[in-house]
């Protein structure tokens, strides 16, 4: 018998390394376990998951002390039961929003300049994190955000719950020039966003492609044709440096938290 | 059993196999290539030009990295470095140095080492010289695309995985086109067995390919921005998913291919336990996986995907431990070489790092550490320990290793490689030490209570209290830089002096 046909672990394993095909199989099989038993049920999660873009969602398990279940209109906006039936007359608690046109620019822009590179938008439930940055953040709070920003690094603050927290005039001088305003602050000057104009074309498009996402798309009731069609109005004669701010001021505001409620599953 | 043996070797000639302590096989990689071209009538010709240019590429890109890498560190040590110049912006140029040492030089490293062993353990030529040169210069093109696109601003706005939506798609097929060619070759082989290595390479090569396209569907607005389908919870673990396994299978599978092949074949040593290595292989390739979710722990995300994450990668120690172990102790009755064989001092310092990257990792997915080492910069400690300790002293080493042999001469200096090893540990360790001290100490200002029961420490207290750590990593990140001009010089120097020798073109034009 030559040594080629000794079998030195097992006949599986040896059948396997001789085999070109059976070796892709196997371990084509082997990697792909663990994300789908990790991602699948997520979208199955009975907030955030699967909504129609009709303005319907699932039952939630959020319940108050007495056990009794948190309706999910109280969480997220649903302009049907809600007595504010616009984004333009929608008052923080009314529940998760989508953005407006002017924020969805704000949005890119703060994509673009890859700000969740130092800044995470997702608050832990710890003391520390509650005493410096407000209520923890929930699943909810970034359903609509297509590309999650939630960061992995603080090498500024967090900015969650940023929003209502500093006036829009703090909020110019600190992102045309930071060190104006926090000496020891390590931030690049983002006074440029000031002298671009938004690009209205990309947002119009934007608003209307969320409308389109195959999962948590934003419900057509919120972006309705007529939103969309007055959208370019909103963003006339604004800048990029009016759009950061509109987004950053619209942060974490939304939800109207309760004592005592566990928001977590 | 020593006439059986015997026989096997001559009727053969391919492996002289090796038996170990417990009389199973090791694969003796000094028969594995070399051998057989030199006791062979018709010597098999390999397609190593592809090879050399990507190698070529890889130091080239070696340098870029970190060179930007110690550029964006300064930025936040020092902010006028940002010049008021949007393009060169830390948020602008961060993606750029992430990119440019994993997909630029990881990637060529990669390549290489992927067409190199690939041929020499199978004893077969590529099964198509074509295909690995539409990917050398496809790879190039999307590199030089990453450095036009991610200074203009043009992110997905997800982690590793910035390029925009057109690039991606273009990553895709020359991704593609490495791993068709890559299996391909293995499929031709002349050799009974598919090598240890391969096995690494195909893992990498099936599990990137899952992971970048479910990770980049996006939805296209013009050529600049696209938005991910995916929200929320469900974006943020699969944008995980992506990160941790970019790590695990790209960074740790596809270098521990590397480390399969380059380690014994630099020592003169069979590796130490075949039996170790099919037990890492299967364990890294079927757990890794599972470890993004740690990447998520106490976020709004449900409790058990953090916790099961914490777990897997608490148990990945194992898999990871064995490995190390197996590279190590590869040099087991060799550890002398140590002393004058300077390749091989990177390749086990690359161990001992990989073993100790792989324990801060387990570690800082324990739940309650997680909770002090998250969003701090640990995180970039714990990366860099792995970067720069494991995967770059890896490349160095296998980099000498093979441009000796692509080039059929020694190395201009030798001295050089043990100055660019020492310059490259003293430039690792301080910036990963600058890293661990500066992220415990910012997760322990931000938890910190005074007497009172208030936050002892503003946010920006802590920001200041960073600075001195920048300045130390910046300056650990320009020592590890310098190493690199070290080796670049070095390489030029050698392959000039083949050229010369041989009286042709070093680096041929395409064959």
């Amino acid at each position: 018998m030559s040594d080629h046909d000794h079998i030195y672990s097992t006949k599986l394993q040896d059948k396997i390394e001789r085999n070109t095909l059976l070796m892709f199989v196997f371990t084509a099989v082997a990697v792909a376990v663990g994300g789908i038993v990790e991602i699948v049920p997520l979208f199955y999660l009975p907030n955030t998951g699967m909504n129609g873009g009709d303005g319907t969602y699932n039952n939630t398990q959020h319940k108050d002390l007495q056990g009794k279940v948190i309706p999910m209109d109280k969480i997220i906006w649903n302009p049907t039961t809600s007595e504010h039936k616009t984004l333009a007359d929608w008052q923080p608690g009314d529940g998760v929003r989508p953005y407006t046109a002017l924020e969805t620019a704000g949005r890119q822009v703060y994509i673009r300049e890859g700000c969740f590179l130092c800044h995470s938008q997702m608050i832990r439930p710890f003391r520390d994190e509650k005493d410096r940055y407000g209520h923890y953040s929930i699943a909810e709070e970034s359903m609509y955000d297509h590309t999650y920003q939630w960061g992995s690094k603080r090498t500024g603050p967090d900015i969650a719950r940023v929003g209502g927290k500093y006036s829009d005039e703090w909020h110019r001088k600190h992102l045309k020039y930071p060190r104006d305003v926090v000496p020891e602050s390590v931030m690049p000057n983002f006074f440029f966003l000031e002298k671009n104009p938004v690009d209205t074309v990309k947002t119009v498009k934007t608003l209307e492609i969320m409308t389109k996402m195959p999962f948590n798309p934003v419900p057509t009731t919120i972006y309705t044709p007529a939103y969309i069609a007055g959208a370019a109005a909103e963003l006339d004669g604004k800048t990029e440096m009016d759009a950061v701010i509109a987004y950053l001021q619209s942060l974490g505001n939304h939800v109207k938290f309760e004592k005592g409620v566990n928001y977590r599953d | 059993m020593i006439a059986r043996l015997q026989k096997a070797v001559i009727r053969d000639g391919r492996f002289t196999l090796t038996f170990s302590v417990d009389n199973h096989r090791f694969f003796n990689l000094l028969s594995g290539g070399d051998t057989v071209e030199a006791t062979k009538a018709t010597p098999v010709k390999y397609d190593m030009d592809v090879v050399r240019w990507f190698t070529i590429a890889a130091v080239i890109y070696a340098v870029v990295g970190t060179l930007i890498g110690v550029y964006v560190a300064s930025e936040l040590a020092w902010p006028f470095l940002n010049f008021d110049i949007p393009e060169i912006t830390f948020g602008r140029l961060r993606p750029l140095h992430t990119n440019a040492v994993i997909f630029a030089f990881g990637g060529c490293v990669l390549m290489a080492t992927g067409y190199y062993i690939v041929q020499r353990t199978g004893q077969t030529k590529l099964w198509s010289n074509k295909l690995a040169w539409f990917n050398f210069w496809g790879w190039n093109l999307i590199i030089v695309l990453a450095v036009i696109t991610l200074p203009l601003g043009l992110s997905e706005g997800k982690e590793y995985a910035e390029l925009p939506w057109w690039v991606d798609i273009m990553i895709a097929v020359v991704w593609l086109s490495f791993g068709l060619n890559h299996i391909m070759t293995t499929a031709i082989r002349k050799t009974s067995h598919i090598y240890v290595s391969n096995w690494f390479t195909m893992g990498m090569i099936v599990m990137i390919t899952y992971l970048h396209v479910v990770n980049s569907l996006a939805i296209p607005v013009d050529m600049a921005t696209s938005y991910s389908i995916y929200s929320g919870v469900q974006d943020a673990m699969i944008q995980w998913w992506w990160g941790h396994n970019a790590v695990g299978f790209y960074l740790t599978g596809g270098f521990l291919g590397i480390m399969y092949y380059f380690i014994p074949k630099q020592s003169g040593r069979p590796v130490f336990s075949y039996r170790l290595s099919v037990l890492h292989f299967w364990t890294l390739t079927f757990g890794y996986v599972w470890l993004g979710a740690h990447h998520l722990q106490y976020t709004a995300l449900p409790d058990w995907t953090g916790s099961l994450g914490a777990a897997v990668s608490l148990a990945m120690i194992i898999p990871s431990w064995g490995g190390a172990m197996n590279g190590m102790m590869t040099l087991s009755g060799a550890w002398d070489k140590l002393r004058t064989d300077y390749i091989l001092r990177f390749l086990v310092t690359a161990m001992a790092f990989y073993a100790m990257s792989t324990f801060d990792g387990p570690v800082m997915a324990i739940k309650t550490v997680n909770a002090l080492s998250h969003y701090t910069d640990w995180t970039v400690g714990h990366v860099h320990a792995g970067a720069l300790g494991w995967m770059s002293m890896i490349s160095f080493g296998a980099i000498y290793h093979m441009v000796k042999k692509l080039w059929n001469t020694e190395m201009y200096s030798e001295k050089l490689v043990n100055v660019h090893f020492w310059i490259a540990l003293v430039g690792a360790v301080t910036y990963i030490v600058a890293m661990w001290v500066s992220g415990i100490m910012q997760g322990l200002m931000w938890r910190d209570y005074d007497e009172f029961g208030t936050l002892t420490y503003t946010f920006v207290e802590s920001v200041s209290a960073m600075h001195p750590y920048y300045v130390m990593r910046a300056v650990g990140g320009a020592i590890f830089n310098l190493g690199t001009w070290i080796m670049l010089f070095n390489v030029v120097m050698t392959v000039r002096q083949a050229s010369a020798v041989r009286g042709v073109n070093a680096v041929p034009a395409k064959a």
